[in-house]
């Protein structure tokens, strides 16, 4: 579980890293004490989920899944309430690897971007139960709050134009004068 | 422990109301409640973990892990279910129940929802009954519930509604954006827009402030403490009184009874886990359609072999909620305003009086959306990942309209409560089995109501529909169980819509033989066990069941003091 290489993942962590509030994201990783490790991921499987969800959301003007923490968000789920669905993920991985291979010659994280969606798709048909507890998770990671470990920075929240955090108080509204219907 | 007149189980919407009424009138009570009692620092505003999206867990209980459920599919398959999963039917675990964290919608039922079947007609394979008990017997008790509880709204634009003597307690909050686009549009259509009754303080009331209009609202628990539910109302005043004492985290495995066969109290789990005895004068059972039948069923002994109450295999039938269909609506500009609560106004047109259809339903815009909710309702035809998907996204998530509603749905005798001969929870007590279905006249019903809140949106210069309805969603419902409660299910599946809204299971009627309590939810075998929650509803209405909970326990609570003579009730 616990790989010691650093594999495609942790770069791509360390770069969202660098590229977001380096300090802050600096002492996080210090407090988990896992530098840059998993909780239940392997690296190799991080790469894998993290190649079929930046599919699910890619980057635009605003970033992609994993840019804004979905892996870390499915991957302290899958310790925790998502445990029930450590096999899936197990499965489902190494199954959409193996599809990878076989179609391209190489592993789901190493192909290029077009090739990648060709073989999501594929996997969204092959394997249509996982893909879709991956989708579900995703969006959950990407949308959902970020004290969960995904949407860093509530950064779905101000794409979509929903002031975070909300204003309170809203002191504007005169509540004696309601309305006459 | 110390013998009390009367033991009351869950202190939910019913519970903590009958715990006021008895204890103000000087009985002494024991309200036991197996979740925690939180407070307004208690609200996360978490989008994942809540008590309507469950992702990651019911924020208000119960837990995952040691509550299970069994759920009987429309296959006959069981599934071992947990509270977040959506065939749990769950409500919530903890002092105020499901009114901690509701949206608060607190409607009265109309006089025809007291007598569907005189009404309709009771279609075949259904069990479609009247009440015993009429409109006029709980005007005087939705009143006092509406002030006690603390009500906000208007019903004066609508013809639809019973008499009542009293308006409102407290006006509407300022209409939000919604109701600008959909107010006119309704009145162009020669319906009835009003601004719907809420549990919400619109100016400070009951000693507490009014709504800060958040978004965090249905599901969740209201920071500031603006949301009125059994709580911060009645509880307070019932430990106030000296005669009521409150303990969380106690579980209840058995009403006990004599060999006379009237109850002496109840056994308990409390919150270390040990086994507890508190003997009473009555029980009063009041914890949920779902729990209370389950209670009664576990609580067998000699003279009740199937069950307390359970004589003529009456307990845990009729199980209903509310199915919910309706339609979105896409716009050319921005609707979404950020002010909670967002549901705002609704019609009652189209509850009764469509030929062809026994009854329908209240239509009212939807809560305020958080993203989440927005990722599977977004037009036809957007692809479900990918870079179109965020585009969309962006698009609507400000752009729509949601008009939705409950059906009242055409009770079914097998649609029902068992307890599973197998699975235990963590105390070691048979869990609550579900399976069945309501009648299917629902779904026929709930397709037209979904057609009429298109109409609706289209009217209001919607760009683009998609209707919320079984035919459109049956797909939708297959995968992992719909966590979204509010959501259309997927019908004939096995799945009844109940949920939050659970009702029915231990039916209020004249006939022992086909209800379990009587008109004053006194158990027909047992004259000092009550059943005071929404189990005794007979039909469940076209609206949101909150109210009418709390109607039906001040009118029961008044009854049960009234009859009330030392130790014993009045034959």
């Amino acid at each position: 579980m616990q790989s010691s290489t650093k594999g495609g993942a942790l770069t791509r962590r360390q770069f969202v890293a660098a590229g977001a509030t380096g300090s802050v994201a600096a002492v996080i990783g210090c407090k988990s004490g896992r530098q840059g490790n998993w909780e239940f991921l392997s690296d190799e499987q991080a790469g894998t989920l993290g190649a079929i969800c930046d599919q699910i959301i890619p980057a635009d003007g605003f970033p992609n899944a994993t840019q804004v923490g979905v892996l870390n968000y499915i991957d302290k789920q899958l310790v925790r309430p998502y445990r029930r669905h450590q096999d899936a993920y197990r499965d489902g991985l190494q199954k959409s690897d193996a599809s990878s291979r076989k179609r391209f010659g190489k592993g789901l994280a190493e192909l290029a971007l077009a090739q990648q969606l060709e073989a999501v798709t594929a996997i969204s048909s092959e394997q249509p139960e996982f893909f879709e507890l991956v989708r579900s998770h995703t969006f959950q990671g990407y949308y959902g709050s970020p004290r969960h470990g995904g949407n860093r920075d509530a950064v779905s929240w101000k794409m979509l134009g929903v002031p975070e955090p909300p204003v309170r108080g809203r002191a504007q509204y005169d509540l004696g004068k309601g309305p006459q219907s | 422990m110390k013998r009390v007149n009367a033991v009351i189980v869950g202190a939910g919407a019913a519970g903590g109301i009958v715990a006021k009424e008895l204890a103000v009138a000087g009985l002494g009570v024991v309200l036991l409640e197996r979740g925690k009692w939180y407070t307004a620092n208690d609200c996360r505003k978490d989008d994942l973990r809540n008590q309507r999206t469950t992702f990651l867990g019911n924020a208000f209980g119960p837990e995952d892990e040691g509550n299970p459920r069994v759920w009987v599919d429309g296959d006959g398959g069981l599934h071992n279910v947990m509270p977040s999963e959506g065939p749990y039917q769950n409500n919530a675990a903890c002092v105020g129940g499901g009114t901690f964290s509701y949206g608060a919608q607190a409607w009265r039922y109309m006089p025809q929802d007291f007598k569907m079947r005189s009404l309709y007609g009771a279609p075949e394979g259904s069990s479609l009954e009247d009440w015993p008990i009429t409109y006029d017997d709980l005007e005087p008790f939705y009143e006092k519930a509406e002030y006690e509880i603390g009500i906000s709204g208007d019903y004066s634009g609508t013809p639809y509604h019973g008499l009542r003597k009293r308006p409102l307690p407290m006006p509407p909050l300022p209409p939000g954006r919604e109701f600008g686009v959909l107010g006119p549009a309704a009145r162009r259509l020669g319906l009835h827009p009003i601004h719907i009754p809420m549990a919400r303080n619109s100016v400070p009331y009951n000693g507490r402030g009014p709504c800060m209009r958040c978004r965090w609202c249905c599901g969740f628990a209201c920071e500031v403490d603006a949301k009125n539910g059994s709580q911060n109302t009645v509880i307070p005043i019932a430990l106030n009184t000296g005669n009521c004492e409150l303990r969380t985290e106690c579980m209840v495995k058995e009403i006990l009874t004599d060999d006379r066969g009237r109850a002496t109290g109840v056994s308990y789990f409390d919150e270390n886990g040990h086994l507890q005895q508190q003997l009473a004068d009555t029980v009063i059972v009041s914890g949920c359609a779902t729990e209370s039948a389950r209670l009664l069923l576990n609580s067998k002994s000699r003279l009740f072999p199937n069950g307390l109450g359970n004589r003529y295999d009456q307990v845990g039938r009729n199980l209903q909620g509310h199915q919910y269909t309706g339609a979105l609506g896409y716009f050319d500009f921005d609707t979404y305003d950020d002010i909670g609560p967002g549901a705002d106004i609704a019609i009652c047109d189209y509850n009764h009086g469509t030929p062809g259809l026994r009854g329908g339903g209240m239509l009212a815009n939807e809560f305020i959306r958080l993203p989440i909710h927005t990722l599977d309702r977004l037009p036809n035809g957007t692809p479900t990942w990918g870079p179109a998907h965020k585009k969309a996204m962006r698009d609507w998530h400000r752009r729509t309209i949601v008009i939705i509603g409950p059906t009242q749905q055409i009770p079914s005798a097998e649609a029902r409560i068992t307890v599973d001969p197998s699975v235990k929870d963590k105390w070691g007590m048979p869990v609550v089995r579900i399976q069945g279905n309501c009648h299917p006249h629902t779904y026929e019903i709930g397709d037209v109501q979904a057609e009429r809140a298109q109409k609706w949106l289209l009217e209001a210069g919607a760009i683009d529909t998609r209707l919320l309805s079984q035919a459109q969603n049956a797909e939708k419902a297959t995968h992992v169980p719909d966590a979204n409660k509010g959501g259309p299910h997927k019908p004939h599946s096995g799945l009844i819509p109940a949920a939050q809204h659970q009702a029915g299971t231990c039916r209020m009627g004249d006939d022992p033989k086909g209800s379990v309590v009587n008109k004053v939810c006194q158990v027909h075998d047992v004259d000092n066990v009550f059943v005071i929650d929404a189990s005794v509803h007979v039909t469940n209405g076209g609206f949101n069941p909150a109210l009418t909970i709390m109607a039906v326990a001040f009118y029961a609570s008044n009854a049960l003091v009234h009859n009330w003579k030392g130790t014993g009730f009045r034959s």
